[in-house]
């Protein structure tokens, strides 16, 4: 690796190289790592203030302008709460959880590129380390459960594993749909891939689809039956207070934002946008979608009642498994195809290089996958409303019956 | 030998391996046993790393820790009786000692050729480099591993559903008939 920057100084300095390179790597791993934790500060407060605006209230607003302070007011709170472990639960398990969760959720950002050149690491594998990290968070959760101690905290460990694991299928196969566009695993690929057309309208079906099982993933509402905090006394974090809880917490929340930044680099064209080209610029595009699509999570959550563990289920395994794999089959038939007529652009190897084609060239090829993408939904669509409409009728018509058995006035 | 990075990191994740199976074997309570298991297979996801695999890397972790260790969990946290064995020493101790003795024997086996001899230590961990793609080609091509990635792909649809059967409830299939 070349020895530029701040390792530059230091060997002109008169260190040695090796140590000079060392340390800047340790320097660009300490600013990787501090991204994530001081966009949570903010984003626990978005948070706050747009679910308080959807619920036409004002949310924070005493301590500082605008109630921006109330995350730094929340922090000494919960820092300066006692630190109790429960008495038989079980100690290095308990207080480990906590942090295996939020560094499964830091660790992620190490392949977020937020410009071509800026990235933690290029890792040819970026995709599927993502998935790999994410499932940490599955063990940290099961282990905070078991090591509480408490029956509460266990059973919502069950369904939270239940439900995280099941979802994980989903998420993979609508991931593979970009991975089967750009050619490549790397998340800087997927994103130079987009240079002509973003992926969202070349698959705006496995857009959705990762959509939803990232929300699964992190516990969002509709599928918030993780800490279903009417149900089960919170859950896995019954046991859990002060700082502790404050992890988990800060964890959930900036596991949707990297939810929403991993959907805009692998769907929304990354650093890309079509008229301003530069790399900070890029940067900025990358945050302004990315906080679109946190602003529609949080939106959704917001809105939404919560669902069953049941209903959570069927809807994964009825509905998202075989509709994102008949989409990543459809998919890959239609690149195939398309290969052969040349409607996709090409390198001198011959394999597929979409970071080649302008905008014009892709044209149909996007045209082509979004209406396969629209013609997979729109009978599943046409079917779900028809039960769905059955559905209601029936439950009309008893409750109708019921009402006419009873007699009026008793 | 020489002391570069690749070294150290091939020690550290050794290590780490080595000790979670040590865990494994001799921890009393079975949860904590399962957690150190899963500290060994991160380890050896660490090697894989040196070997330039680092696809089967991540999928040791997405499907090893993320989806095996997590069944090992259910089943452990649904048999509670056996997370805290009080026996010290349990009545296997012939097959203990002649596991020891197998160890022993493969040990010697393995470090007894490379002996005192200082250039076997200077083959990187690796020295065949290959990439994703590559493993791709060769796992899909039709020389290559593809009818047996097929048949491993039926024997694990066979076993899906032998769980499937298995599991189902007995009093379902009753009232269906």
């Amino acid at each position: 690796m070349a020895c530029t920057g701040l390792c530059d100084l230091l060997v002109q300095g008169g260190m040695d190289a090796g140590l000079a390179q060392f340390i800047s790597l340790f320097f660009g791993v300490v600013l990787v790592a501090t991204v994530p934790l001081l966009t949570v500060i903010l984003l626990i407060w978005v948070e706050r203030k747009i679910a308080a605006r959807i619920q036409d209230r004002i949310g924070p607003n005493r301590v500082g302008p605008l109630g921006l302070l109330q995350t730094f007011a929340d922090l000494m709170k919960l820092l300066i709460k006692e630190d109790i472990t429960p008495a038989a639960a079980d100690r290095l398990l308990y207080n480990a959880a906590p942090i295996v969760s939020f560094a499964s959720v830091v660790l992620i950002w190490a392949v977020v590129p937020f410009t071509p050149y800026h990235y933690g690491v290029d890792l040819e594998i970026g995709a599927l380390y993502f998935v790999a990290v994410a499932s940490f968070g599955t063990l940290a959760i099961m282990t905070a459960g078991w090591a509480s101690n408490n029956k509460y905290a266990l059973l919502g460990a069950f369904r939270v594993v239940a439900l995280l694991v099941s979802y994980e299928i989903p998420l993979v196969f609508a991931l593979l749909v970009p991975v089967l566009l750009a050619g490549s695993m790397s998340l800087v690929d997927i994103g130079y891939a987009q240079a002509g057309m973003w992926f969202v309208f070349m698959a705006p079906l496995a857009m959705v689809l990762f959509f939803i099982s990232s929300q699964a993933e992190t516990g969002r509402a509709p599928f918030d039956l993780i800490e279903a905090e009417s149900e089960l006394v919170a859950g896995f974090n019954i046991e859990y207070s002060g700082m502790k809880f404050g992890m988990f917490f800060a964890a959930e929340f900036l596991h949707v934002f990297t939810n929403a930044v991993l959907l805009a680099v692998l769907f929304m064209g990354a650093w890309f946008f079509p008229l301003w080209q530069e790399p900070l610029i890029g940067f900025f595009w990358l945050g302004v979608k990315a906080s679109l699509l946190y602003f529609i999570s949080l939106w959704l959550r917001n809105t939404v009642p919560r669902l069953r563990i049941d209903q959570v289920m069927s809807f994964n395994w009825f509905f998202l498994v075989p509709v994102s794999i008949l989409n990543l089959l459809v998919t890959a038939l239609l690149v195939m195809v398309m290969k052969e007529i040349g409607w996709v652009p090409l390198d001198v190897a011959g394999n597929m290089a979409l970071q080649l084609g302008t905008t014009l060239e892709l044209l149909p090829m996007t045209v082509v996958l979004f209406a396969s993408n629209v013609l997979i939904m729109l009978p599943i669509f046409n079917r779900l409303r028809r039960i769905g409409r059955e559905q209601r009728e029936a439950a009309e018509v008893r409750s109708r019956q019921r009402l006419a058995l009873t007699p009026a006035g008793d | 030998m020489q002391f570069d990075f690749s070294t150290i990191a091939f020690f550290i994740f050794s290590l780490i391996a080595i000790s979670g199976a040590l865990g494994v074997a001799t921890n009393r309570n079975l949860f904590r046993g399962i957690i150190w298991l899963i500290v060994s297979l991160f380890g050896v996801a660490g090697l894989f790393v040196l070997l330039s695999a680092p696809f089967l890397a991540a999928v040791q972790i997405l499907v090893y820790i993320g989806a095996i260790a997590i069944l090992f969990t259910f089943a452990v946290m649904l048999t509670r009786s056996l997370t805290r064995l009080t026996d010290r020493f349990n009545r296997l101790w012939p097959s203990a000692i002649v596991s020891g003795l197998f160890f022993v024997l493969l040990v010697v086996g393995v470090i007894w050729p490379v002996w005192g001899s200082t250039n076997a230590y200077d083959v990187p961990a690796s020295d065949v480099v290959r990439t994703t793609v590559d493993l791709g080609v060769v796992l899909l091509a039709g020389e290559g591993f593809v009818l047996p990635f097929e048949v491993a792909s039926l024997l694990l649809t066979a076993a899906m559903i032998g769980a499937i059967v298995i599991a189902r409830d007995a009093d379902e299939e009753e009232e269906r008939q």
